[in-house]
C-alpha cells in the first residue's frame, strides 16, 4: 500500500512538473514538434538525440527527420526541417550559405573546429619514413599503387562533388599520385578497415571530429600550410603557375543551423539552441558511445546527458 | 556507306543466309566512320558547344512546377499523410495524447499468423508467424513497423491506381499504346532517378518516399490488369452480355472477378516492388528499416545491416507468400444459419488475442514491446567473418582482381572511350537494320543520339563499358551453372535457392564486403552488379535446356553423338533463343544496379543520378536515369529481334 502511495505521488509529482514545464514553454512557443535533422554518422545522430531529449525535458515536442547532408539545406530553407546540430565548413559551407540567403538561420559556431584532409594509418610511419610530411608520402608513392593506377600511388578521395580540388593539388605539387573518388563515406571506411586489418598502405580522405579516431590510429598528411591566397593566386606557394598548391584549412568551423520559422514559432527554444556549444572531445565522446560501446543512438544520448550535466545546464540558463 | 547498306535486302528471311554481306557492311561502316572521325573532330567527340542544355530546362521546369503547384502538392501530401498516420499509430506510435499504446508485438505476430491460416491453412500460419516474430526477437520491431506502415498504405494506393489505368487501357487502344511505352520507360529507369523530381515537388519524409514508391510500383499492376481483362474467355463475356449487364456491371461483376488471379499476381508484384524501394526511399527521408540499414553500413556494422536486410527480405517473403496463396484460396462456404462468430472465426480469434495482449501488456510490458535484453543478435560473428575474409583471402583475390582489371576491364574501357560516336551509333543501327528493318535501325539512333545531344556521352560510354564487362562475366558464370543445374535436379534446387536469396536481399549490403575485397574500383562495381545480374543468365539457361524436347535428345543419342556434340550441336542451338532472353535480362539487372553501385564510386550514369539527388538537380538525375532506360530499351529491342529470328529459323515459332 505504502509502495502504491509513493508511486502515485511520484506519478502526480512528475505530471505536475511536466505540466508546469509545458505551460512555461507553451506561453510563447508553438506546441508543434520541432523537426530535428538526423544524418547518417554517429556524432550527429547522438547529439541530435541529445538536443531532442533536452528539448523534451523542457516540455517541447520534437520529431527526428532523417536526411542527406546536402538535401537538408533545401529543407531548412523551406521549413520542412527546423534544426541541424552539425554544419561542416569543409563540405557544406556552400549549401549552407545558400540556405541562409534563402532564409535559414545561422545559430552560431561550436568551440569545436574541423579539419578535412589526406589521412593515413599510423603503421605507415615505419613504411614511409618522414611522414606525415607530404614529400615523404610522395617519395613512397609506388607502395600505394594498384592495377588501375599503374605506377602512381592511389589516393582514395572524397565523393567527386565535395569540391576538394585534390586532383588539382596533386598536379600543382607534381605528386606521383592519382585520386580515386568514392561514392559515399561508408566506402572510405570499408577501404580503411580492410587495409587496416591487412596492414596495407592506404592514404584516404578523412576528417575530424569523426568516429574513426576512436577506432583507428592515424594522422593527417602535412601539406604546405593553408593560406587564402593559395586558392586564388597562382604565384603563392611552391608552384608559381598553379593554385591549390597547399593543404586544406586546419581549423574549419562547425556551426548550428535553424529553419526560417524556428525563431518565429519557438523563440525561447531558439535562444536555447543558440547557446548549445560543444568541444572536439565532446563530439568524439558522443560518437564513441555508439561506435565503440555499441549503444543505440537514443541510449547513447541518455548516457551523454547523464555524463555532461554541467555542460547542458549552462545552456539552459 | 549507304550504297553498301542498300544492297543488303532488308527484312528478307531465309533459314540459310550468307554472313558475307552484313560483315562487309559492318567493316565498311566502321572503316568509314573511324576515318571521318579522324578528319572531322566533331564526328569523334560531340562538341560541348553543340550540347542542347535539356537538363537545365528540365531542372528549371521542375523548379517552376514545384513553386506553382505547391498548394496542390502540399494538399496531396497532407491527404496522403492521414492514412499513413493512422497505420503508424496502430503499429508503432500509439496515440500519446490519449495514452493509447500501439498494438503489442504479440498481437501483430498473432494477427499475421491468423491471416496466414485464413488464406492457406496451418503451414502458412506458422511460417508467417515465425517470420514476423523474427522482427521482434532481433530487436527491429519499431523500425520494421515503420517500414510496414509505408508498405501497407502504398500497396493499396498503387494497386488502385494501377487498376484504374489498366481498365482505361482496355477501353481505349490509344491509351494502351501510350501507357505501354510510358511503362516501358518507367520500368527501365532506375528507382533512384525518381527521387529528385519527387523531392522538388513534395519535399522530404515519409510521404514523398511513399509517392516515389507508388510511381515505381504501379506499372506491373496496370500491366496485369490489361492482361487479365483481355484474357477473360469470350464465352464468359457473352454470358454476361446476354444476361443484360450494363458496361459497368460487366466490368465489376464479370471481367474483374474473372481476371482475379492475374490481378492478384499484379498485387504481388506491387508488394515486391514496394519492398525493393525500402532502402532507396530512405535517401529522401523515409525512416524505418532502410534508414537503419544505411546507418549500419555507414558504421561498418555489416552484421547489423545483414540482420536488418533479412528483416526486409522476410517482410517481402511473407507478403509474397500471402498474396500468392490468396490467388489460390478457395472461399469457404458456410451453410445457412451458421452463427456470425463461426462465419468470421479468424477475425473473432484475432480480436480476442489482440484484446488479451493489450490487457496483459499493461501488466507485463514485454508483451507490448520486447525488452532489449531479451532480443538476439548474430551481428558480431558476421562482422568478424567479413573482416576475416577480407584479411585472409585477399592474397588469393588480388591476382584475380589484377588480371581481370588489366586484361578485361581496362581494355574495354579504353575501347569504349576511344570509340567515335558515329561508329557506335552506326553499328547499332546497322545491327537493327539487319535484324528488323528501318524501324529497328532508328531505335538506337534516336535513343543514343538523344543522350549524346544532352551532353552525357562519356557517362553513357562508361555505363556501356561496365554493363558489357558485367554481361561477359555473367554469361561465363551463369550459362555453365544453368547447364549444370539442368543435369543435376538436386543441384538445381540449391542453385534456385541461391538465386532467390541473391535477388531478394537488399543489394546495398553487398557493397561493403565487395569494397573490402576489391577496393574502390571499376571491378568492384562490376562484381556488385554481377551478384544480381548472373541470376537471369542461370535461370534462362536452365529453362532453355529443360525445354529441349526429349524426342530431339533421343534422336541425337540414337544417331551416336558424344555428350559434348549433343550439347554444342543439339541442345545449345535449341536453347539459344532462351539464353538470349536471359542475357537480355542480365543486361536489365546490371543496368538496374548501376545507380546503386554509384555508392562505391564510378563516373557512369548511375553516379550522375546519385549526384543529382543532394542538390535536387532534377534534370541531371532524370536524363541520366532515362539514359540508363534507353540503353536497356535498345538492348531489349535488338536482342528480342535476334531471339525471335533464331526461333523462326529453328522452326520453334
Amino acid at each position: 500500500m505504502l509502495k502504491f502511495q509513493s508511486l502515485t505521488r511520484a506519478v502526480l509529482l512528475g505530471a505536475g512538473v511536466s505540466a508546469a514545464a509545458m505551460s512555461a514553454a507553451r506561453a510563447e512557443d508553438s506546441s508543434d514538434p520541432i523537426k530535428i535533422v538526423m544524418n547518417n554518422w554517429s556524432s550527429q545522430v547522438v547529439l541530435a538525440n541529445v538536443v531532442g531529449q533536452l528539448l523534451e525535458m523542457q516540455g517541447r515536442a520534437v520529431e527526428y527527420v532523417p536526411s542527406d547532408t546536402q538535401l537538408q539545406y533545401t529543407a531548412l530553407a523551406n521549413g520542412d526541417m527546423d534544426f541541424q546540430i552539425e554544419v561542416w565548413e569543409g563540405s557544406q559551407a556552400e549549401a549552407f550559405d545558400k540556405a541562409v540567403a534563402a532564409g535559414a538561420l545561422d545559430l552560431g559556431a561550436h568551440d569545436a573546429v574541423t579539419r578535412e584532409d589526406w589521412w593515413y594509418p599510423s603503421y605507415l610511419n615505419e613504411v614511409c619514413p618522414g611522414l606525415p610530411d607530404w614529400k615523404a608520402l610522395d617519395a613512397c608513392a609506388e607502395k600505394f599503387a594498384t592495377a588501375e593506377t599503374g605506377t602512381k600511388g592511389r589516393f582514395v578521395g572524397p565523393p567527386a562533388d565535395w569540391g576538394k580540388h585534390y586532383s588539382e593539388r596533386i598536379q600543382a605539387l607534381g605528386m606521383n599520385f592519382q585520386e580515386v573518388p568514392v561514392g559515399q563515406a561508408a566506402t572510405l571506411w570499408a577501404e580503411l578497415q580492410a587495409a587496416y586489418d591487412r596492414k596495407e598502405p592506404v592514404v584516404l580522405f578523412n576528417w575530424t571530429p569523426n568516429f574513426i579516431e576512436a577506432k583507428f590510429e592515424g594522422q593527417f598528411v602535412e601539406f604546405p600550410a593553408f593560406d587564402p591566397a593559395c586558392w586564388t593566386d597562382p604565384k603563392w606557394g611552391q608552384n608559381p603557375d598553379a593554385i591549390y598548391d597547399c593543404g586544406a584549412p586546419a581549423k574549419g568551423y562547425l556551426k548550428k543551423a535553424g529553419s526560417k520559422q524556428l525563431a518565429e514559432k519557438w523563440p525561447s527554444a531558439t535562444e536555447f539552441l543558440k547557446k548549445v556549444n560543444l568541444t572536439n572531445p565532446q563530439f568524439a565522446a558522443a560518437a564513441a558511445l555508439v561506435d565503440v560501446d555499441g549503444l543505440t543512438p537514443e541510449d547513447a544520448a541518455k548516457k551523454w546527458i547523464a555524463d555532461n550535466e554541467a555542460t547542458w545546464k549552462a545552456w539552459m540558463q | 556507306m549507304t550504297d553498301v547498306v542498300v544492297r543488303e535486302p532488308a527484312g528478307r528471311m531465309s533459314p540459310v543466309r550468307s554472313l558475307t554481306p552484313p560483315l562487309v557492311a559492318f567493316a565498311a561502316l566502321i572503316a568509314i566512320t573511324v576515318l571521318l572521325a579522324q578528319l572531322f573532330p566533331p564526328l569523334n567527340d560531340w562538341p560541348d558547344g553543340w550540347v542542347v542544355p535539356i537538363r537545365y530546362w528540365v531542372t528549371e521546369a521542375f523548379a517552376w512546377l514545384g513553386e506553382v503547384a505547391k498548394p496542390i502538392t502540399r494538399a496531396i501530401a497532407w491527404v496522403l499523410a492521414k492514412p499513413l498516420a493512422f497505420v503508424e499509430a496502430v503499429l508503432y506510435r500509439g496515440v500519446p495524447d490519449w495514452k493509447v499504446q500501439p498494438l503489442p508485438w504479440v498481437a501483430v505476430v498473432a494477427g499475421v499468423a491468423i491471416l496466414g491460416h485464413w488464406i492457406a491453412g496451418r503451414r502458412l500460419a506458422w511460417f508467417s508467424g515465425i517470420c514476423t516474430a523474427y522482427l521482434a526477437v532481433f530487436g527491429l520491431w519499431p523500425e520494421s513497423m515503420q517500414t510496414l506502415s509505408i508498405v501497407l498504405v502504398t500497396v493499396p494506393l498503387a494497386a488502385a491506381t494501377g487498376l484504374g489505368l489498366g481498365i482505361w487501357a482496355t477501353r481505349s487502344a490509344r491509351a494502351e499504346r501510350i501507357l505501354n511505352s510510358v511503362f516501358d520507360l518507367m520500368q527501365a529507369t532506375p528507382h533512384m532517378a525518381y527521387l529528385a523530381p519527387v523531392v522538388v515537388l513534395f519535399g522530404f519524409g515519409q510521404v514523398p518516399a511513399m509517392l516515389a514508391t507508388l510511381v515505381f510500383a504501379l506499372p506491373p499492376m496496370a500491366r496485369c490488369t490489361i492482361l487479365g481483362i483481355k484474357t477473360v474467355p469470350s464465352d464468359i463475356l457473352e454470358a454476361g452480355r446476354m444476361s443484360g449487364c450494363t458496361p459497368r456491371q460487366l466490368l465489376w461483376k464479370v471481367e474483374i472477378p474473372a481476371a482475379q488471379r492475374t490481378l492478384l499476381l499484379g498485387l504481388n508484384q506491387v508488394v515486391m516492388q514496394t519492398l525493393a524501394m525500402v532502402v532507396i526511399a530512405s535517401l529522401v527521408g523515409a525512416s524505418g528499416l532502410g534508414q537503419k540499414l544505411l546507418f549500419s553500413l555507414q558504421q561498418l556494422q555489416i552484421g547489423k545491416a545483414v540482420e536488418q536486410g533479412i528483416a526486409i527480405t522476410l517482410i517481402a517473403i511473407v507478403l509474397d507468400r500471402l498474396t500468392h496463396a490468396a490467388m489460390n484460396r478457395v472461399p469457404q462456404r458456410h451453410p445457412a444459419g451458421t452463427p456470425w462468430y463461426r462465419r468470421h472465426a479468424h477475425l473473432v480469434t484475432f480480436l480476442a488475442v489482440a484484446a488479451v495482449a493489450i490487457l496483459l501488456s499493461r501488466v507485463i510490458p514485454g508483451i507490448g514491446v520486447l525488452p532489449r535484453d531479451m532480443t538476439l543478435s548474430f551481428g558480431a560473428p558476421i562482422n568478424d567473418g567479413v573482416r576475416w575474409i577480407s584479411k585472409n583471402l585477399f592474397a588469393y583475390v588480388k591476382p584475380v582482381r589484377d588480371t581481370l582489371t588489366i586484361w578485361l576491364l581496362l581494355p574495354i574501357r579504353d575501347f569504349f572511350l576511344w570509340l567515335p560516336w558515329p561508329t557506335f551509333i552506326g553499328t547499332l543501327a546497322l545491327i537493327g537494320w539487319y535484324l528488323g528493318g528501318v524501324r529497328l535501325a532508328l531505335v538506337p539512333v534516336a535513343l543514343m543520339g538523344f543522350i549524346m545531344i544532352a551532353g552525357f556521352w562519356t557517362p553513357l560510354m562508361l555505363t556501356v563499358y561496365l554493363v558489357t564487362c558485367c554481361t561477359i562475366l555473367a554469361v561465363l558464370i551463369g550459362v555453365p551453372t544453368g547447364i549444370w543445374a539442368s543435369r543435376h535436379p538436386r543441384g538445381a534446387r540449391v542453385v534456385n535457392t541461391v538465386c532467390d536469396t541473391l535477388q531478394t536481399f537488399p543489394s546495398f549490403i553487398y557493397l561493403i564486403p565487395v569494397i573490402m575485397l576489391f577496393q574502390t574500383s571499376d571491378l568492384s562495381n562490376v562484381i556488385a552488379m554481377l551478384a544480381y545480374a548472373t541470376v537471369p543468365a542461370v535461370r534462362f539457361t536452365y529453362l532453355g535446356m529443360t525445354l529441349v524436347p526429349q524426342a530431339t535428345i533421343e534422336a541425337a543419342i540414337a544417331s551416336g553423338t558424344t555428350p559434348r556434340q549433343r550439347l554444342w550441336k543439339v541442345e545449345m542451338p535449341i536453347a539459344f533463343p532462351e539464353i538470349l532472353l536471359g542475357i537480355n535480362q542480365t543486361i536489365m539487372m546490371a543496368l538496374a544496379m548501376v545507380a546503386i553501385t554509384a555508392l562505391i564510386g564510378s563516373r557512369d550514369l548511375g553516379q550522375e543520378i546519385y549526384k543529382a539527388l543532394p542538390g535536387a538537380d532534377t534534370g541531371r538525375g532524370l536524363i541520366a536515369g532515362i539514359g540508363i532506360a534507353f540503353i536497356g530499351i535498345t538492348a531489349d529491342r535488338l536482342i528480342g529481334a535476334w531471339a525471335k529470328r533464331r526461333k523462326r529459323e529453328l522452326g520453334l515459332v
